[in-house]
């Protein structure tokens, strides 16, 4: 089996998974009870707190644990929404090709009569900062944008963005759900005042995620209880998970420079193997995306033909064709990108990981060459396209 | 649980009847490529027998496999008895598609009689055509 959808999640690591079993059978008693089994759970949490903090360059009061990145998001986007409707700003920009988690969020937020506006992503699936500086209102008191995009891996220029946000005085959260622990991320560097993470992105546990917010953001619970987290995310915490997700967290940032090398080499040679089939094109910028991300659109065949044939054949990958959502519209994503219906629906993510090898990489671009071939020599549009019937589009 | 049943993948990677045949009958076409599926069906008739036919489909699996098990069921029919193929006929065939794909068959059901139509309308020509030239 080839796992090429480390971007849908990732295999816990080995030394995540012991963290968490040794916690589950040894430290189960609860952070919040006041005897030496309790605050020994106590203090695990709270040193995961600080591994996660030290990853990101955040300070360890800066750190509130949730259920992931989803949740996050939710709680990131309304607590800046809301802090600005109090001060008579209810205007957010963010882009069109986020993750549902926020574009949904913003959805609920013009219902209540938020304005939103969503900045063009281009071709090449890129944020514009000059274009983001001018969408900035007088009443505009949130900028939402993704470090990375989940299906093309577009990274933004979140530096600029964020020194843009900080010249107006505007709150700047990113979803970085994509991007921590396979790229470098620091908070400060990078002008960031909320960010959104998830464990399982990133080889820990699924469930468990967290959210920076820059001290002096007073975060708004989505969840009202009991005080954890400081009194701003009610629910006994789930310590093996958040302990899980900090041991995760440490080691994949420790090896950032060495995968992420050997990952961008495989990568590019997707990239270039991939190249070779007629009609195809790479779905955003090729190089300022993730190390292990690729995408394309193949015309001519439909994603979720392509995948089963794919996983015939040992190869687990993504699409973001209408079939594989259960939606009549292909993904949101591709769309943004400037692809045309009859072409997104073609189209293909794999997302390779750290275990992949260069024969790995061979084998894929030979299964998909042939799965590719074999799809377009019964499909109807391919003869239409061959015949000059209909014109190319890629 | 799998996606699909066992039978809606074997005729997904075996499909029957795949391919063209070049001096049709009957020729259909529906769906669209702006909505991810695309079926196409040509027939062989003689003597109001349905004796060959073939399909090229653009679509997701399930697509696929209606397209294969809409032509094994009409192969070999009188053409009235396969007007009253029914996508109801085609999934249970397959023994059942999940509720989101079950379009995959109603596509396979007009692609069909579609292609009845085609044949329909050629045969009227041909015989106004035999008509005029007996008149």
């Amino acid at each position: 089996m080839i796992y090429a959808d480390n971007a849908a999640t990732t295999k816990m690591s080995s030394a995540a998974l012991s963290v968490m079993t040794e916690l589950m059978k040894d430290t189960w008693g609860n952070p919040s009870s006041l005897y030496g089994f309790g605050q020994k759970a106590k203090e695990a949490l709270e040193g995961a707190r600080e591994t996660v903090a030290a990853a990101i360059g955040a300070d360890v009061r800066e750190i509130i644990f949730t259920s992931g990145g989803s949740e996050a998001d939710n709680q990131a986007i309304r607590t800046a929404a809301y802090t600005g409707a109090s001060n008579g700003k209810k205007h957010i920009i963010s882009s069109a090709f986020e993750h549902h988690a926020v574009l949904h969020t913003l959805k609920r937020l013009e219902e209540e009569g938020f304005e939103v506006t969503l900045l063009d992503v281009h071709k090449d699936g890129l944020v514009r900062p000059e274009e983001l500086e001018a969408a900035i209102r007088d009443d505009t008191c949130l900028v939402t944008i993704m470090y990375a995009n989940n299906e093309i891996g577009t990274i933004q220029p979140i530096k600029e963005i964020g020194e843009i946000c900080r010249k107006h005085k505007i709150i700047f959260h990113t979803d970085a759900v994509q991007a921590i622990g396979h790229i470098p991320v620091n908070v400060i560097n990078d002008n960031i005042d909320m960010l959104s993470a998830s464990a399982h992105k990133f080889h820990g546990p699924k469930g468990v995620g967290f959210l920076y917010a820059k001290k002096g953001i007073k975060l708004r619970n989505l969840i009202e209880g009991g005080a954890q987290e400081r009194g701003r995310r009610a629910g006994t915490e789930n310590v093996p998970g958040i302990c899980a997700m900090a041991k995760a967290l440490e080691e994949a940032v420790s090896k950032i420079d060495g995968y992420g090398k050997k990952l961008s080499a495989g990568r590019d040679r997707l990239i270039s193997g991939l190249k070779e089939v007629p009609h195809s094109a790479v779905n955003g910028d090729e190089k300022r995306r993730l190390p292990g991300n690729v995408n394309f659109c193949f015309e001519g065949i439909e994603g979720e033909s392509l995948l089963l044939l794919l996983d015939d054949k040992g190869i687990q990958a993504s699409s973001g064709s209408a079939c594989t959502s259960g939606s009549l519209d292909p993904s949101h994503v591709l769309l943004a990108i400037g692809r045309v219906h009859d072409v997104a629906h073609g189209s293909l993510r794999l997302s390779i990981g750290e275990d992949i090898s260069d024969e790995d990489i061979e084998y894929i671009i030979k299964s998909v060459r042939e799965t590719v071939e074999y799809l377009r020599s019964f499909s109807p549009i391919w003869r239409d396209l061959e015949a000059g019937v209909k014109e190319h589009i890629l | 649980m799998a996606l699909y049943s066992d039978k809606v993948m074997d005729h997904f990677r075996n499909p029957r009847n795949v391919g063209v045949i070049e001096d049709a009958d009957g020729v259909g076409e529906v769906g669209n490529a702006k909505c991810g599926d695309i079926m196409k069906m040509y027939l062989k008739i003689e003597d109001d027998i349905i004796k060959d036919v073939k399909f090229e489909t653009f679509g997701c699996g399930s697509a696929i496999a209606s397209s294969s098990m809409a032509t094994e069921l009409i192969k070999g029919q009188p053409v009235s008895e396969a007007m009253k193929l029914t996508n109801k006929a085609v999934a249970e065939a397959l023994d059942g598609l999940p509720d989101y794909k079950m379009h995959c068959s109603v596509l396979a059901e007009e692609a069909i009689r579609s292609a009845l139509a085609d044949y329909e309308k050629k045969k009227e020509n041909d015989e106004a055509v035999q008509k005029e030239e007996n008149s």
